[in-house]
């Protein structure tokens, strides 16, 4: 996602409820402009605390009826999707408010940046070639093992995505303990992970649901970066180990990579 | 340089010639003619029939694409033919056909993706920089960006492609192939007001139709079985057309949504639209609504360069074969399974 420019954009017009305006809260900062939503920073019930405030415009491209289908639909299922996650420990932000008909979701702010510009700095700070051969590897491994148990922890609890691509897994820093002052420079690739962006998830324990889910995944990976996609298998190896059903999802990948190869059949 | 293109991996068959003017100047069309295999309304085409109908009139277009292109056997460059992906029969007679040309005008051939073939006459035509591409047909549906030499699919149907699911509701309705089964589809959701409920099956920047278009064969069957339904908001009457409407608004809502996510994904506000489904007025509509917010474009091509055509496969031949790639005789074969992103593409940065 690329960030537009909060200081120079023009004043916001759209029009917030009362709870968005100063001083009951920060004035809506736009962070980023998804596909769907619109993501601003602001606060919530105390300046001390920020939060994300998503936002769903109308799509005026859509019908009418359907665009008002598709919009509340998706901030519900988003929410008790968060909802869930939290509850049963997997690391999602929680749900601050809501109002699926104005189309907003408010939600505690992650700091720290998204997977996918992390690794394409680590990877531009790389010499072309090591990541393939595994000299360097070994970072990034670990990184691949962190999202693939993130991942199983999500599925293994009836829960998945539906648009998982590195720019929709964060990494958030520790909390530095402060140890000793002059500790190391933090890795570029440390950090947990978070998983964001749940607008299109859904809640189902079906085999085919999860395999088509790391194949999304899958597939961004090698499209954002073609460079590090022979690791991916780091993820599969870590997701295999995260929860029981985990083999039979795999299994069903292999079915789901191959309808893919079959899909190119007529032109 | 001027090459001449052939293709036939679906029901139509296409001739062009082209020419690449030195120092970078747009490509020159010579001639672009097409000659497309039409089945009575209810039926689709098969193979053996599709590849028939190529062999009976390739010569016939070969020569036509020549005389009206005012160039002789001398002028060309290299033979350009779809090595796939298509339907089986249709690529082999059309390869068939190339080869023969190749070895009795002692010409190389240049084997050309089919999907890669409409990408860059788009961009040729459209003069579209580095856009986010959406190539919907019959066949193939695709979201596609450019990185590294390739041609890399971000989203895809997974199931069958959006012009597969219009073509065989085309079929239930048993309304015309002519001039195709999605124009007439086009035409009818014109007059459709109503919108009824259907599936909405998008999986990041996946989609699948298969769902959708088992649920509209449901719901043609029962206003067929009991006519004069009534829509219970409006009380309005609902028809084919309503079908045909709904079908569209939800297929096409979708694409434009795949396609913005794509968009969003690689930083990009161009779109360009390429492929037979591509032609459809709602869609470059919907297309240049979605593009407009984003305070980007959208590019799509008329029916000479959206629908399978001649002149792309010459196109991005004679841009491979500027790039110094060659099909030896041996090796030009043609495939059905073939992938955009299985092409290197050497002539571009």
């Amino acid at each position: 996602m690329e960030a537009v420019h909060p200081s120079s954009a023009a004043p916001e017009t759209r029009v917030f409820s009362p709870i968005f305006k100063y001083p009951s809260a920060a004035a809506p900062l736009l962070i980023t402009q998804g596909a769907e939503a619109l993501l601003y920073r602001s606060t919530y019930l105390l300046p001390s605390i920020p939060c994300a405030l998503k936002y769903r415009p109308s799509k005026p491209y859509r019908h009418p009826i359907l665009d008002v289908r598709l919009t509340k639909h998706r901030i519900l299922s988003e929410a008790r999707v968060l909802v869930k996650c939290r509850r049963e420990g997997v690391p999602v932000p929680a749900v601050y408010a809501l109002d699926e008909a104005a189309g907003w979701l408010m939600i505690e702010w992650i700091e720290g940046e998204v997977v996918k510009i992390r690794l394409n700095e680590w990877l531009k700070s790389r010499k072309e070639g090591n990541v393939a051969d595994g000299v360097d590897a070994g970072e990034l491994l670990d990184l691949m093992t962190r999202v693939g148990s993130a991942v199983g922890r999500m599925h293994a609890i009836g829960v998945v995505h539906g648009d998982l691509t590195t720019s929709n897994l964060m990494l958030c820093p520790r909390s530095t303990e402060g140890v000793d002052g002059d500790a190391e420079a933090p890795k570029m690739l440390d950090g947990d992970i978070v998983l964001i962006d749940f607008g299109l998830a859904s809640q189902s324990q079906a085999d085919e649901d999860r395999a088509v889910d790391l194949y999304v995944l899958e597939r961004a990976f090698g499209s954002t970066h073609p460079r590090a996609e022979s690791l991916f298998g780091g993820v599969l190896k870590a997701y295999e180990k995260s929860f029981k059903g985990a083999g039979v999802v795999l299994k069903k990948l292999e079915e789901v990579r191959m309808r893919g190869r079959k899909r190119s059949m007529l032109g | 340089m001027i090459a001449i293109g052939l293709e036939g991996s679906a029901n139509k068959l296409g001739v062009g010639v082209i020419s690449h003017p030195p120092h970078g100047k747009p490509a020159q069309v010579l001639s672009n003619i097409r000659h497309t295999f039409v089945t009575p309304p209810g039926e689709g085409f098969l193979p053996k029939d599709t590849a028939k109908h190529h062999r009976t009139w390739v010569i016939k277009l070969v020569k036509q694409a020549m005389k009206q292109a005012g160039v002789t056997i001398k002028d060309i460059d290299c033979i350009c033919y779809t090595k796939g992906p298509g339907m089986g029969a249709p690529l082999q007679s059309v390869a068939v056909a190339a080869r023969m040309l190749s070895l009795l005008w002692q010409k190389d051939l240049v084997g050309v993706n089919h999907c890669v073939g409409h990408i860059e006459m788009g961009r040729e035509i459209t003069g579209a920089q580095n856009p986010v591409v959406l190539y919907v047909s019959g066949g193939n549906t695709q979201v596609i960006a450019y990185a590294e030499q390739r041609y890399r699919i971000f989203g895809e149907a997974l199931d069958i492609a959006v012009g597969n699911c219009l073509d065989r509701f085309a079929r239930t309705l048993e309304i015309s192939n002519d001039p195709a089964p999605g124009y007439n589809i086009e035409q009818l959701a014109k007059k459709g007001k109503v919108l009824l409920d259907l599936p909405y099956a998008v999986k990041g920047m996946d989609c699948s139709f298969s769902g959708i278009l088992a649920s509209i064969d449901l719901l043609a069957a029962e206003l067929k079985a009991n006519p004069g339904q009534r829509d219970p908001v409006t009380g309005e009457l609902i028809t084919t057309a309503d079908l045909c409407f709904s079908l569209q608004e939800t297929v096409y809502a979708m694409l434009v949504e795949i396609t913005e996510r794509a968009m969003a994904h690689v930083g990009s506000n161009q779109v360009l639209i390429v492929g037979g489904v591509g032609c459809n007025e709602r869609l470059q509509d919907m297309m240049g609504i979605m593009a407009k917010d984003r305070g980007g474009s959208v590019y799509a091509t008329d029916e000479r360069f959206a629908i399978d055509n001649g002149i792309m496969i010459a196109h991005a031949g004679l841009e491979a074969y500027k790039a110094g790639f060659r099909t030896p005789l041996e090796e030009s074969t043609c495939t059905q399974r073939f992938r955009t992103d299985e092409v290197f593409v050497k002539w571009r940065d």
